[in-house]
């Protein structure tokens, strides 16, 4: 099993698809020599030529509604917008264009179009280098929204949304594209809309998504030290989400917290309590825990960004208040 | 001498074609508009009366296979492009056998067979995804060309310079038609617009641009067959002015307190572009007259069509959110 860095294995899946399929092209500001702000297009120029590994204008708007257009004539774009905060450039394009063409056509269209996008704190970018909007587009009915946190999960779920017929909206976090992991020797196409078990437990089940997987993990065997069970689950895909897999986990743990670098407020989270309140309110055993961002935009001195996001040591304060409660 | 030669140059086939296009359109629109103020149709409505030449001029010019997008003043261009009146006016009444089947209306008008992309209610909003058509075509190998309509407004708005912009720097088969009809809704050319001629605009992109009559069909269609054959020769994309006049309000029932009326009165003697083609082509009152019937008959046919067409079920509202 080759080990790939999360970064790899996301040049791992838009290669692979490139080779297979002479529909599927990369475009984006400064991904072609310099292989993109994050490195993750690096080499395939030289792999694949100008054609498909398009340098654009800075010009948001256009590149996202050029992905659109090639991918209503049946190709499959894959556009990279630098840094998530510059979705907001092109959201006219995102959410009253891609999302809705299908609809609106009465089913004659499709715009299988992945937007590939990246964001978070951690390393002082400041406030319009740091959000995290993912939540945004989960309230756009038309539009997939994928959030991966392993090399393994990009790899796949990169892969997949590809070949979705769909817009989808693929979220990377900013701090994971340097961790490894070992993957499959063949790539392994996840499906949208699956989440995943990262560890097992009884007590509490940790619902998080992007950096905060890690975060969580970390916390949970923390507070295994303490004698509490806690369960990891990342749903992966926020849209559709797959509320089977998140309701069955907090039915057998009776408490859940949810955790995710977005401002807490109106954020994932609210979703998740939403859907576990409704269907799960008779097995829960404590209230649903949020932890997030604190309500502020992202502020540039370390020791004012590290308060303002959460970590590790806030999802583990959540568990213990849920099961404290309890 | 210039009138003797272009009347040597339009066959009397051609005039009819035209004619009966734009009586078409016209007729329909009037319709329309009628329907609409009698109750008749749900949401709000934009015409395009006035500018028929435009809509006829370059859908006439287009192959099997070109694409476009269109705005939210749509009936025109999609009735030019082939789709049955009868599918256009269903789809106003919100029936499944419109041609957006109901999830659309005036304003979504869509054809994808006929290389109709959609209109778009957004303004400009249209013009990212004709540019991204033509990128695929061009990287496909295809002689194929993508059109985009949109009017004078739609060039003040950053979709506008980032599509033009990054069309001309890949040299993509695009033509851009705009309308030139002097009005954003009720705002007049002098409240929104630093310049008078918008086809600096697209050469300050170093894009080939073109000025036409939009108001005289065969003009726009020559100019639109030249810039059509400009862009699938791969020579790059091309900014199609158009000047046209808009003979109403900006939305079905708009009063237009805001425009001169002398001015406006002018202009709807003057610059009408089917009382224009009448005059200059000299057709026989009676040819004009039956074709003129029969334009009446197709769209009084298309309300029927439409008035006995099928509701779509309340539920299937949520069939086409994914694919």
């Amino acid at each position: 099993m080759p080990e790939l860095s999360y970064r790899e294995a996301v040049r791992d899946a838009l290669s692979e698809a490139m080779r297979r399929d002479g529909d599927v092209f990369v475009m984006g500001e400064d991904i072609a020599e310099m292989g993109g702000s994050m490195g993750v297009t690096a080499g395939m120029l030289e792999e694949f030529g100008p054609d498909r590994v398009r340098n654009t204008p800075i010009s948001e708007m256009a590149i996202v509604g050029a992905g659109i257009g090639a991918a209503m004539q049946g190709m499959r774009p894959v556009v990279e917008v630098m840094y998530e905060d510059f979705t907001t450039l092109a959201m006219e394009q995102i959410v009253n264009q891609a999302a809705k063409h299908r609809s609106m056509s009465g089913g004659q269209l499709k715009v299988p179009l992945t937007i590939r996008t990246q964001g978070g704190a951690g390393w002082s970018p400041g406030a319009q280098h740091a959000q995290q909007l993912e939540a945004w587009f989960v309230h756009v009915p038309g539009l997939k929204v994928v959030f991966a946190s392993t090399p393994t999960d990009v790899r796949g779920l990169l892969w997949s949304s590809i070949y979705d017929d769909n817009p989808v909206m693929f979220f990377e976090h900013r701090t994971l594209y340097g961790i490894k992991e070992e993957v499959p020797d063949e790539l392994e196409p996840i499906p949208i809309g699956k989440g995943r078990v990262h560890r097992e437990g009884t007590d509490v089940t940790v619902v998080a998504t992007g950096r905060l997987v890690h975060e969580a993990l970390a916390a949970a065997g923390e507070a295994e030290a303490e004698g509490i069970s806690v369960e990891v689950f990342d749903p992966r895909t926020l849209q559709p989400l797959d509320e089977e897999a998140l309701v069955a986990s907090v039915k057998k743990t009776n408490r859940c917290v949810v955790a995710h670098e977005a401002v807490t407020r109106m954020g994932f989270g609210a979703e998740v309590a939403a859907v576990v309140q409704l269907q799960a309110f008779d097995w829960l055993d404590a209230p649903v825990e949020r932890v997030g961002s604190r309500f502020a935009p992202i502020p540039f001195a370390p020791v004012m960004e590290d308060y303002v996001v959460p970590h590790a040591a806030d999802v583990l304060e959540a568990i213990r208040r849920t099961v404290g409660r309890g | 001498m210039a009138k003797v030669e272009r009347k040597a140059t339009l066959s009397e086939e051609r005039v009819r074609t035209f004619l009966a296009e734009m009586l078409l359109i016209r007729r329909f629109e009037e319709k329309v508009e009628e329907q609409f103020r009698a109750g008749e149709l749900p949401g709000f409505l934009h015409v395009a009366i006035g500018q028929e030449a435009v809509a006829v001029g370059v859908c006439q010019a287009l192959d099997d296979g070109d694409v476009f997008a269109s705005t939210h003043r749509a009936h025109g261009h999609t009735l030019a492009r082939g789709t049955p009146p009868n599918a256009v006016m269903a789809e106003l009444y919100g029936k499944l056998e419109g041609c957006s089947h109901g999830y659309g209306g005036s304003m979504h008008l869509y054809d994808v067979e006929r290389g109709n992309l959609g209109a778009n209610a957004v303004v400009g909003g249209g013009l990212p995804a004709i540019t991204g058509a033509a990128l695929a075509f061009k990287l496909r190998g295809e002689p194929r060309v993508a059109v985009a309509f949109f009017g004078d407004g739609a060039t003040n708005i950053g979709t506008f310079h980032e599509s033009l912009n990054l069309a001309q720097l890949w040299k993509v088969p695009a033509v851009f038609v705009c309308e030139n009809n002097h009005w954003a809704e009720s705002t007049p050319a002098v409240q929104q617009l630093p310049i008078e001629d918008l086809s600096k605009r697209a050469a300050a992109y170093g894009m080939h641009t073109i000025t036409v009559d939009g108001q005289d069909v065969e003009a726009v269609h020559r100019a639109a067959g030249r810039v059509l054959k400009y862009a699938r020769d791969g020579k790059g994309p091309v900014f199609l002015l158009a000047n046209t006049y808009r003979l109403v309000g900006h939305y079905v029932g708009d009063p237009q307190i805001y425009r001169d009326k002398d001015e406006f009165h002018e202009v709807v003697e003057t610059q009408d572009p089917i009382q224009r083609l009448r005059e200059s082509s000299g057709i026989a009152d009676e040819d004009y007259e039956a074709l003129d019937r029969e334009a009446h008959e197709l769209v009084e046919a298309s309300v029927e069509f439409a008035k006995s067409g099928t509701d779509p079920k309340p539920e299937d509202a949520l069939k086409f959110v994914y694919a």
